[in-house]
């Protein structure tokens, strides 16, 4: 039922700007794959290509295993939910969801029958005979989600269906976009900014910017093992140094920087680009006394307590600003404005990476 | 009131209310109550006006069941009135241009509203309203020239061999549905196309990636979406052909009399303005109640039609 689908150096090109470059990506069968990018960086081209709406300038996009070169988007197995859902706001909503069965020549009687089983599906039963207009945000989701599952798609496409939705009703919705894809096993392809959402719902990841794919992982290696700066940065806050690379050995090196010489994991790849040093503000630790390696001496200029978290910023010396996220398990002591304490974080959690890959051109 | 009173002060308050006052009183409302009062009076010698005989009656209305004559419908012949049977005809031709003028605006508006791309829509605007540059006298009397007999219609059609003798095309009501139609055309075009261009593209987008093909993408989400506009433009296409005198006068064959043309015999032939008034409201009220009629047939609320 659920197809896989091959993207093969995919560029599209609209006049002289190049929306996506190059794009190479396997999605499995029954996959849930995020595409997450700023706006702009060609996601939803990416999209609009899959669906058939618009056609790659160059490189070849397979759908099942089938070249989709010239097949509309009513004749590819796809079914597309749109951010603002689009649905038929003049129809009732099982004609909503049994659109797709009416222009196949379903029967009326079916597809009353099959828009009951959705509604059910979307724990939405009563809301057959209602207008658009009188649903939730969250219920008018429901029903998209169900229109687009009516035609028994082998791929689901969403482009950032839930940016619409309070923070309570989108962590909701996640949860519940999750089951059904379980429950259904249909290839799910969702597009978003959001990389909460693309870590907590997701197989697996491909980090975009400026039409580029970035890295394809699963959530725990874009967050852990970021193979450049633009991945670290997008998903994650850093601490982020600029320096030079000596003696490079083993995967590892000591980075020099205005604040002193650090030692960091230098990734596959990076050798002779220029590197910068990425650390994340959860793997720092502030003590009394300096750590063996990697420490820094710190004044505390502010601190934020955040409830599950205590976020502190601290000057070093000659001014620059480092920020440290200390975990509060109840029991935490917050540091004072003002104290003068050692900021030291592990070499093997902190990265030297090289900037994105490629700009447009 | 308070709140233009405030805004204002009382001199620019006085002078919107009394010009709005003047124009709708003296300038709409008035002419209108004097011809229909005197809609139901007699004409009468200037000696008697005002005199006995000075009664009013329904005589003027009953005056369109005077002269019948034979009307054929399929295989039957009826004896009509004649000026029941030219306000019959008004009316299903004024319907007729306006099925015509839908079947023609329709796929432009559409194309304006989606297809075509924003850079070159002002040009495509202007080169729509160029012809109103043009009076709409000089417009009907072009498609007089261009419908005549020995005409360019003829000549062009004869050259490239599409006819063998020369077609007269100004007989019956053929030329003033194609003057109307042109003169019209556009009172469809830009309603249709504001309702059109008011749905969300996506919703086509969802037609189309839920399967259906292009003529069910217009038959169940393009076109009940523009019902709206469908309607005000052909109130306002029905409306104008119903009361335009200008084309059928100078389009009509011998054998077209337009029933507004009826109303400019008894005013200006007959000099007989209370017969003249009487027919103008027979006309008004009749396209009135059709219009409403057919708005209710189609489930169009007045409201849709104002928005």
């Amino acid at each position: 039922m659920s197809a896989g689908i091959e993207l093969e150096n995919v560029v599209c090109d609209f006049g002289n700007f190049r929306a996506v470059d190059n794009v190479n990506v396997n999605i499995q069968p029954g996959e849930f794959f995020s595409f997450l990018g700023p706006s702009g960086c060609g996601k939803t081209t990416i999209l609009r290509m899959i669906s058939g709406f618009n056609e790659p300038t160059k490189g070849v996009i397979r759908i099942g295993g089938k070249d989709m070169r010239g097949q509309r988007p009513n004749q590819r197995p796809t079914a597309l939910i749109f951010q603002n859902l689009a649905l038929f706001p003049l129809m009732p909503i099982w004609e909503n969801i049994s659109f797709g069965l009416e222009v196949r020549g379903v029967d009326k009687a079916t597809r009353r029958k099959r828009a009951e089983e959705l509604l059910a599906l979307v724990d939405l039963p009563d809301a057959a005979d209602k207008m658009v207009s009188q649903l939730s945000g969250g219920q008018k989701q429901r029903v998209a989600i169900a229109r687009a599952l009516a035609v028994e798609p082998a791929v689901m496409l969403l482009d950032e269906p839930l940016s619409a939705l309070d923070l309570k009703l989108r962590q909701h919705m996640r949860a519940e976009l999750r089951a059904i894809q379980k429950r259904t096993g249909v290839t799910f392809i969702y597009i978003t900014h959001d990389q909460g959402e693309a870590l907590a719902m997701s197989d697996r990841v491909g980090v975009m910017s400026q039409g580029r794919l970035q890295q394809v992982a699963n959530p725990r290696d874009i967050y852990n093992n970021p193979v450049n700066g633009f991945v670290a940065s997008f998903v994650g806050e850093n601490n982020i140094l600029t320096g030079s690379v000596q003696n490079a050995a083993d995967g590892m090196a000591s980075f020099a920087t205005p604040i002193g010489t650090f030692r960091a994991r230098l990734v596959d790849g990076a050798n002779g680009k220029p590197v910068k040093l990425y650390i994340r503000p959860e793997h720092v630790t502030l003590s009394e006394i300096p750590g063996k390696e990697n420490s820094v001496p710190v004044t505390i200029s502010d601190v934020a307590f955040e409830g599950n978290f205590i976020a502190v910023q601290a000057q070093t010396e000659n001014g620059t600003t480092l920020v440290a996220e200390l975990r509060n398990d109840g029991a935490a002591t917050v540091p004072a404005t003002g104290s003068k304490l050692h900021m030291t974080f592990d070499a093997q959690r902190s990265a030297l990476l090289p900037d994105a890959v490629g700009g447009r051109g | 009131m308070q709140e233009l009173l405030r805004r204002y002060g009382v001199g620019l308050t006085a002078a919107f209310i009394g010009l709005t006052a003047f124009w709708l009183l003296i300038l709409v409302i008035l002419p209108n109550v004097t011809l229909f009062e005197s809609s139901f009076r007699p004409y009468l010698p200037v000696v008697d006006v005002g005199g006995p005989l000075d009664t009013y009656s329904l005589n003027n209305y009953m005056k369109v069941f005077g002269v019948p004559v034979d009307v054929s419908v399929l295989w039957m012949t009826f004896q009509v009135p004649v000026h029941i049977k030219i306000f019959f005809g008004t009316i299903y031709y004024s319907t007729l241009v306006t099925v015509i003028t839908f079947l023609l605006a329709y796929p432009l508006a559409y194309y304006l509203a989606k297809v075509v791309s924003p850079k070159s829509l002002p040009t495509l605007f202007l080169l729509l309203f160029v012809p109103l540059w043009v009076s709409e006298i000089l417009r009907s009397f072009a498609w007089f020239i261009i419908l005549a007999f020995k005409g360019p219609l003829n000549a062009l059609l004869l050259n490239i061999g599409l006819i063998d003798a020369p077609v007269r095309w100004i007989s019956g009501y053929n030329s003033v549905i194609v003057g109307l139609v042109y003169t019209y055309v556009l009172f469809m075009v830009f309603p249709l196309y504001n309702a059109i261009q008011s749905l969300d593209t996506n919703q086509i987008e969802a037609a189309e990636d839920l399967g259906a093909p292009w003529w069910r993408i217009h038959q169940r989400v393009i076109l009940p979406h523009a019902k709206p506009g469908i309607a005000s433009g052909s109130v306002m296409v029905f409306m104008l052909c119903a009361g335009s005198l200008l084309v059928p006068t100078l389009l009509g064959s011998t054998s077209a009399q337009w029933f507004t043309q009826t109303i400019q015999q008894w005013m200006l032939e007959a000099l007989d303005w209370n017969t003249g008034a009487a027919y103008a409201f027979m006309l008004l009220i009749l396209c009135t109640v059709f219009v409403s009629v057919v708005m209710r047939i189609f489930r169009v609320k007045l409201s849709d039609i104002a928005k």
